[in-house]
């Protein structure tokens, strides 16, 4: 014991406190589950939230203040951060990815409870796997280490493989798990490749080393077979992870397959996870490659925003529509970490994306709210003709669809505007001209998708006459998304402060430098 | 002494014949074999790395690979099993209910 307290002490827990809070009520979950009546499994999704309350307040209490404090006297604050010598950092930028997780936890929670009675799954197995891969989401946002960084990823993704099979006696479930599992286990091999390349070339498994490193390399190696590899393995595991075109197969059968919370789950939560390791990767450990990933970035981006957004239009299936409509929103957001020259990352460009998370975090969420909640007996609703006529059957949710269509559609002044206008600001600011254009081109493409929602939702007549109804949980979803949705939309200035303070990396002189 | 590249060499034709597998085989059971070849392959990458270094992390490494994909064919076979509850069928082509 005495050599163990040698190596941690008791301020590396401090840090990992919001991923062990989580971690122990998932198993609370599952034990409280055992002793529950079936009448009685709601009680769950309570421990559940309880669990996310928990973690958010240890974050805001023991992580956040302690660091703002620190911020605030300007003193050095790798102190306040590292953790588990040096393995995770939970700096500004690992917080508020860690509010992002949360929220869409709880949401995500708040749209399953009557979703799952509905289906005749309602196990505690499902929040306990919800909790268990929202640790591997905050791990991946903290990491700093690639050992850290491999698990988190992997509990983020075995988690999520199971919650996507959850309706066992579903075929549509069963196969789109199934498919995940595949394509995601070996989108993980090519990943750990390039990470032992990486860790070949460098010798060391740290971020910030392996940038050290990898700069001494590139001088007296520039383009050595080897490194153009480890680039290559690493960057496609990652844009699997993000679903980016021509990486992107699994995500519609995925989307399509899954319970419709999960698939708002994975679409938000698990996409910003993947966003947080692709930019702690990109941004701290392998940013003196920036000249050779840059071409393969521009390459990706065109591809994922033209693949996505052509096949969302000719979709019925509101699903399998908006897993295309996410494909186009990962390429926008790629634009993001274009933006700048051979060597500098443009900070709006960085910001531009952290905000587009957050928004896209709300207004999808919305959106698969609404779907999940036209599940009904016998009803499987996730047909655009189930959607349709839903104005004369149920008007709020009629309306607030509207919302968050328009939202994705990124019209003003709803929230889905700043995350675009940041990334476009950028473009332009940075001199590309051509992307730039060629990304407002196709957001006047997706709005022929997103008005296609709508206009089945106010011009078609109802199919059935069974009316929609919400569960009090699902209105209380409902209403902080779309709370959000318009809020920031309205007032963006805070939410601007808070995505510009999580780039204050200034403790980190490499970041500190690529940011201009 | 054996060189590092005979190791380096190894894991690349091992992990290019785990990729291959997975791409042209369409038994569920013989891909995730290949996905288990790669992640070897990985392994086998890791330790000469690390006997090249001197360093430990890459040993720490191949711990953690190697129970990533324990738990990996834990859930996949869980899965391989429901499926196949389903549709009495292990070849990946015909578990094609949602279109591509």
């Amino acid at each position: 014991m005495s050599a163990f307290s040698q190596y941690f002490t008791g301020f590396d827990y401090t840090l990992s406190l919001p991923m062990v809070l989580l971690t122990l009520f998932a198993l609370g979950v599952l034990l409280i589950d055992l002793m529950l009546p079936v009448e009685w499994k709601r009680l769950n999704a309570v421990t559940a939230l309880l669990g996310i309350m928990f973690s958010g307040a240890a974050l805001f209490l023991r992580i956040q203040v302690p660091y703002r404090a620190a911020e605030a006297r300007g003193m050095s604050l790798y102190r306040f951060t590292h953790g588990f010598g040096g393995s995770i950092a939970m700096d500004s930028f690992a917080i508020y990815f860690f509010y992002l997780f949360l929220a869409a936890g709880a949401i995500t929670i708040l749209m399953s409870t009557r979703y799952l009675e509905v289906e005749k799954e309602n196990h505690g197995e499902f929040y306990a796997l919800i909790l268990l891969s929202m640790v591997g989401m905050m791990g991946m946002a903290c990491g700093t280490d690639l050992i850290v960084l491999f698990i988190s990823l992997e509990l983020m993704a075995i988690s999520t493989y199971v919650l996507v099979g959850f309706l066992r006696r579903d075929r549509r479930s069963n196969e789109a798990s199934l498919k995940y599992l595949l394509l995601g286990a070996f989108s993980s091999g090519i990943f750990a490749y390039g990470l032992s390349l990486l860790y070949g070339l460098t010798g060391s498994t740290r971020l910030p080393q392996i940038a050290a490193m990898l700069n001494g390399y590139l001088a007296t190696r520039p383009t050595d077979p080897i490194l153009v590899l480890a680039l290559i393995t690493t960057a496609t595991g990652l844009l699997f992870k993000i679903a980016a075109v021509p990486f992107h197969q699994w995500a519609p059968d995925a989307y399509e397959g899954a319970p419709t919370s999960i698939t708002g789950f994975m679409s938000v939560a698990g996409k910003a996870a993947a966003w947080a390791l692709l930019l702690r990767i990109f941004l701290y450990g392998i940013h003196p490659l920036r000249p050779l990933y840059l071409p393969l970035l521009v390459f990706v981006a065109i591809a994922t925003m033209t693949g996505g957004n052509l096949a969302a239009l000719t979709q019925t299936n509101l699903k399998r529509l908006f897993a295309y409509s996410s494909i186009a929103h990962v390429g926008y957001m790629l634009l993001g970490l274009i933006a700048g020259d051979q060597h500098r990352v443009n900070a709006d460009g960085i910001k531009g994306i952290l905000i587009y998370l957050l928004v896209y975090t709300f207004m999808n969420l919305g959106v698969f709210a609404v779907i999940t909640s036209l599940r009904r007996r016998d009803i499987i609703g996730d047909e655009l003709d189930d959607i349709s006529g839903l104005w004369f059957k149920a008007p709020t949710e009629a309306v607030l669809m509207m919302t968050f269509l328009l939202s994705l559609a990124g019209i003003p002044p709803l929230a889905g505007f700043y995350g675009k206008y940041f990334i476009f600001l950028s473009l332009i600011g940075t001199g590309h001209y051509a992307l730039a254009s060629l990304a407002v081109v196709y957001v006047a493409v997706a709005l022929y998708y997103y008005i296609k929602v709508v206009n089945a939702m106010f011009m078609r007549p109802a199919v059935d006459t069974v009316p929609v109804s919400l569960s009090p949980a699902m209105r209380v979803a409902l209403f902080v998304t779309a709370v959000a949705t318009v809020g920031i939309g309205l007032v963006p200035d805070p939410f601007i402060r808070a995505a510009t303070w999580s780039l204050h990396l200034a403790q980190y002189a490499p970041v500190a430098q690529l940011l201009r | 002494m054996v060189p590092i590249s005979y190791y380096l060499v190894l894991s690349a034709i091992l992990f290019s014949l785990g990729v291959v597998g997975f791409l042209i085989k369409r038994n569920l059971i013989t891909l995730f074999m290949s996905i288990e070849l790669m992640l070897n392959a990985v392994n086998l990458a890791f330790v000469a790395f690390a006997w090249q270094w001197k360093s430990l992390n890459g040993q720490v490494f191949v711990f953690f690979v190697m129970v990533v994909a324990a738990a990996e064919a834990a859930v996949g076979l869980a899965i391989i099993i429901a499926v196949f509850r389903t549709r009495e069928t292990l070849n990946v082509d015909r578990v094609n209910l949602l279109k591509l």
